[in-house]
């Protein structure tokens, strides 16, 4: 079968675009799916963490002895226990691992003990005895990027400035990206609108507390089960951390309890490697929701300076930004990423976006979806609001007149293919939610955002069995769904019922390595890697279909679950379906199988605009967020339900962050709210339906056209809600989250409030 | 520390077991029963992962000792479907597409269920009121709204 290659986009489907019942569903609807806590072992020890109370502190003694003593304790493992690895990457995961001479934030890990029991590992805790100097601190970070900020790192030298400075700061690294020339673009304007934005740190807040259990032997081998964005990485960085050779290390992903970024490292997963080694018995430990707060996730908090110059007929003149964002003890931040999307929506002459990784005494970063983009897009999305207020025109209008098309040279350096950015403007524009009538104190948004989406290294393998069943298997762990879209994509090339494919998220022992389900590239860059693996599949099906006919594989061709021969030359032979051709496959060369091996490549990027109405409760500053349509370009929509779920999960989570998340720090430097109590994301009641328009603008780097869509959805909804707020409001809102006392407190000096 | 020794009925059996004083009837279910299809997302009732139904009421199981369940019923998700035959709000989570990562859906599908056993017939307000103790992070709530929706609609005209 030639080769049909990746240019050739298929539009006509018998199952992609349908929407069957997911394969792990009826698992996850009796509580038969196993989470990362869900496993045990026998001679199972638990573990538990010791972590700092300080947010910046030298470690000058730890003293285990008295916690060796007490019954039932088996290991402890401290810092002794881990070498540093040179690589700097690696070198920061395992600090933040395990404190070394410092700890650099509330919740910072400082030992660990496994015991026989939980009860008996919280006791060892406390006879744990850490000698502290505590150091002055920072959280915020403006205040980190004073010259007179206390430094967390004494060899930390801004990169990316020349000359490289000789001081020690919190500023990891500077980032600059644009073309043009916007001063030039600035004395052009007949408007220009400057203003400085704040966000606030929010966690990604899945729901499964990070699990993990861990059984090492003394014949260096190790067996990890855990809840992860990525088993392979995970399976990389332990043994790395542990002086393991990698192919020693076998990890199995659980099911995984969400994630969205913050499942993208490890935690947990060396201390219980560690701990079990040294034991000599399995070792499962598992965050409390207190710890997952303190220690791991969140994504940054940011400060950014936006400028944008307009002519009075409204296209944009010159836009420039200043992205600071902390990223907790360690250098990281998304900053780049911000600084790369925020003017990516918009068809520039004069652009210019600087960004500074700064750290801070917090806990480190981690991803969270998109990261990095939608504080960016708040700040732009608002300025861009404010401008066509200004000179009169429909936010949408003034997007239209000023947006992204193919062709257009990005902010941050390509040129784009075909894109959907406009297509979703106006599909909203014609939308009945943007025609709909507002009451009094109520207010309606608008705003855009871009995701690049990702491919990279990816690796599958697909098994045809005797009865013609198939079994794929995948590397990547199923966050949403992804097991339904590539069974429908594996039976949609082999022509055969969704039913007869199982996908399983195989172990890190079974296939090449595969980078982690972030960066929206699961359903794209595994997807492609099962199409092609299916159509490497139909090629020996071919082969084996000409051999039973005694003619030559090239005189065979795929069609709908069936060889048959091409053309009439090729002899008149009875079509062959896929389940004949494997039961004969023993008699024919063996068994019948396809692999593909990638480092995917052809993400294509994705658009949203994002429609909300909210109301603002004059009294008390509570917003409302009363309706709400998603318009995002899927590529291709494999199962749109998921696809549905992906836009509505992302809009709801930009509501959290916009008008109620924060990380709130105390003047100790402690997190003041670590519990789904203080920290409050949206429940069921502060929510209305979320209403969703895919719009399908081919990928050309996709066989089917799709396109990653899980992050894309939650870079608009900030600057969508800071919009909507701020027109309910008459005030402009520069500060997330929109919490009641800053909201009624902004309406009060701009004397609106009751 | 001496154990307490509890005799209950989980999930229509009857069931016996050894528990500390201090120990939670959602770690009893977990580690000692080995029903893990109960959840834990914050062990503080604030996110209703863990929620049961203990004597026909819906609580957080992080929230009741292991000693209470003493004498009492507790039904825990692995008790809703009957063999194979799923409960109708299971088959609706499905359908609906009601799940994403799937954490949160054991506890939402227990107090579902405690919700249509009280009110057969909810708006979606009372929806969205009465699951406002179960966090999703995943969906947004718009599937799982629709999915009780739907299943009460279909309850009441059997």
């Amino acid at each position: 079968m030639p080769d049909q290659g990746v240019l050739a986009i298929k539009r006509d489907f018998k199952l992609v675009g349908t929407r069957p019942l997911r394969p792990d569903g009826i698992d996850k609807v009796t509580g038969r799916a196993r989470f990362g806590a869900d496993m045990s072992a026998p001679g199972m020890l638990h573990a538990l963490i010791l972590r700092s109370p300080h947010a910046h502190a030298r470690i000058k003694s730890i003293d285990t002895s008295r916690a060796e003593k007490l019954p039932g304790v088996k290991a402890i493992v401290t810092r002794d226990d881990f070498t540093v690895p040179k690589r700097p990457d690696l070198a920061d995961i395992c600090t933040n691992v395990m404190a070394r001479d410092k700890a650099l934030y509330d919740g910072h890990a400082v030992a660990a003990v496994a015991a026989v029991s939980k009860s008996v590992a919280r006791e060892a805790l406390k006879r744990i005895k850490v000698d502290y100097q505590v150091l002055p601190h920072v959280t915020d970070v403006d205040k980190a990027m004073s010259p007179r900020a206390p430094i967390l790192h004494k060899k930390m030298r801004t990169e990316g400035v020349e000359p490289k400075p000789s001081k020690a700061s919190n500023v990891a690294q500077r980032h600059e990206f644009g073309h043009g020339d916007v001063d030039k673009g600035f004395a052009e304007a007949d408007i220009v609108i400057e203003r400085s934005f704040k966000t606030e740190a929010t966690h990604q807040g899945y729901i499964e507390p990070h699990a993990c259990l861990a059984s090492a032997g003394a014949d260096g081998q190790a067996d990890l089960w855990c809840c992860t964005q990525g088993h392979f990485m995970v399976r990389n960085v332990c043994a790395n951390l542990l002086g393991m050779e990698v192919s020693r290390l076998r990890v199995t992903a659980s099911e995984i309890g969400g994630g969205f970024g913050g499942k993208t490292t490890v935690f947990i997963e060396p201390v219980a490697l560690a701990l079990s080694r040294k034991a000599g018995r399995p070792v499962k430990l598992v965050m409390s929701r207190n710890e997952v707060f303190r220690a791991t996730g969140p994504t940054s908090s940011s400060s950014t300076d936006v400028k944008i110059g307009i002519k009075r007929n409204g296209r944009i003149t010159a836009a420039k930004a200043e992205l600071r964002y902390q990223g907790g003890a360690f250098p990281g931040s998304p900053v780049q990423f911000g600084a790369m999307t925020a003017f990516a929506c918009y068809d520039l002459e004069n652009v210019q976006t600087i960004g500074y990784d700064v750290v801070a005494n917090r806990p480190k970063q981690a991803a969270y979806r998109a990261p990095g983009a939608p504080m960016a897009a708040f700040a732009i999305e608002s300025v861009i609001d404010e401008l066509a207020k200004k000179v009169g025109m429909d936010p949408l209008e003034f997007r239209l007149l000023n947006a992204a098309r193919q062709g257009t040279k990005s902010s941050y350096g390509p040129t784009f293919g075909p894109i959907g950015l406009e297509a979703t403007l106006k599909e909203s524009k014609r939308h009945p939610h943007h025609l709909a009538p507002l009451g009094p104190n109520q207010g309606r948004g608008v705003a855009c955002g871009f995701w690049f989406n990702f491919g990279g290294e990816t690796c599958v393998s697909l098994n045809i069995s005797e009865d013609g069943t198939v079994c794929l298997s995948v590397g990547n762990p199923d966050i949403g769904g992804s097991r339904a879209s590539m069974t429908m994509m594996a039976a949609e090339e082999l022509g055969i019922p969704y039913e007869k494919v199982r996908t399983i998220i195989a172990d890190t022992a079974v296939l090449g390595y595969n980078e982690v389900t972030d960066g929206s590239r699961v359903t794209f860059a595994v997807g492609m890697a099962t199409i092609k693996a299916a159509r490497a599949a139909i090629t020996k099906l071919c082969e084996r279909a000409a051999k039973i006919w005694d003619i030559p594989a090239e005189a065979v061709e795929w069609e709908s679950g069936y060889a048959k021969p091409a053309g009439a030359n090729a002899g008149n032979f009875k079509p062959l379906s896929l389940a004949e051709i494997a039961a004969a496959a023993a008699s024919t060369g063996g068994p019948i199988a396809g692999h593909t091996e990638a480092n995917a490549d052809g993400a294509g990027v994705s658009f949203a605009t994002h429609m909300v109405d909210v109301e603002v409760d004059p009294e008390t500053g509570k917003v409302t967020v009363l309706r709400y349509t998603v318009f995002q370009d899927a590529g291709k929509a494999v199962h749109p339900a998921y696809v549905e779920g992906q836009f509505q999960g992302g809009a709801a989570q930009g509501v959290g962050w916009a008008i109620n998340e924060e990380y709130i720090y105390g003047e100790d430097g402690r997190l003041q709210n670590a519990g789904f109590l203080d920290y409050r994301i949206p429940v069921a009641s502060d929510l209305p339906m979320i209403d969703t328009v895919i719009l399908e603008i081919p990928n050309p780097g996709h066989p089917y056209g799709v396109r990653g869509v899980g992050e894309t959805s939650i870079v608009p909804p900030l600057a969508a809600i800071a919009n909507a707020v701020s027109a309910a409001a008459g005030v402009r809102l520069t500060h997330l989250p929109m919490s009641p006392p800053r909201v009624l407190k902004a309406m009060m000096e701009n004397g609106h409030g009751a | 520390m001496s154990q307490i020794a509890v005799s209950t009925t989980v999930n229509g059996d009857a069931v016996e077991y050894l528990c500390e004083s201090d120990e939670t009837l959602l770690d009893v279910l977990r580690d000692r029963l080995e029903l893990t299809g109960t959840k834990e997302g914050c062990g503080s009732g604030d996110c209703g992962a863990c929620s049961v139904i203990l004597d026909g009421r819906l609580v957080c199981s992080c929230l009741v000792l292991g000693a209470e369940a003493e004498g009492r019923e507790v039904e825990t998700i692995e008790g809703m479907a009957e063999g194979e035959t799923l409960h109708p709000l299971q088959k609706k989570f499905l359908e609906h597409a009601a799940l994403q990562c799937g954490v949160c859906t054991p506890g939402f599908l227990v107090a579902a269920k405690a919700l249509l056993e009280t009110n057969p017939d909810p708006s979606e307000t009372e929806v969205r009121y009465w699951l406002a103790g179960n966090l999703c992070r995943c969906t947004g709530y718009d599937k799982i709204v629709r999915a009780v929706l739907d299943t009460a609609k279909d309850m009441r005209s059997v």
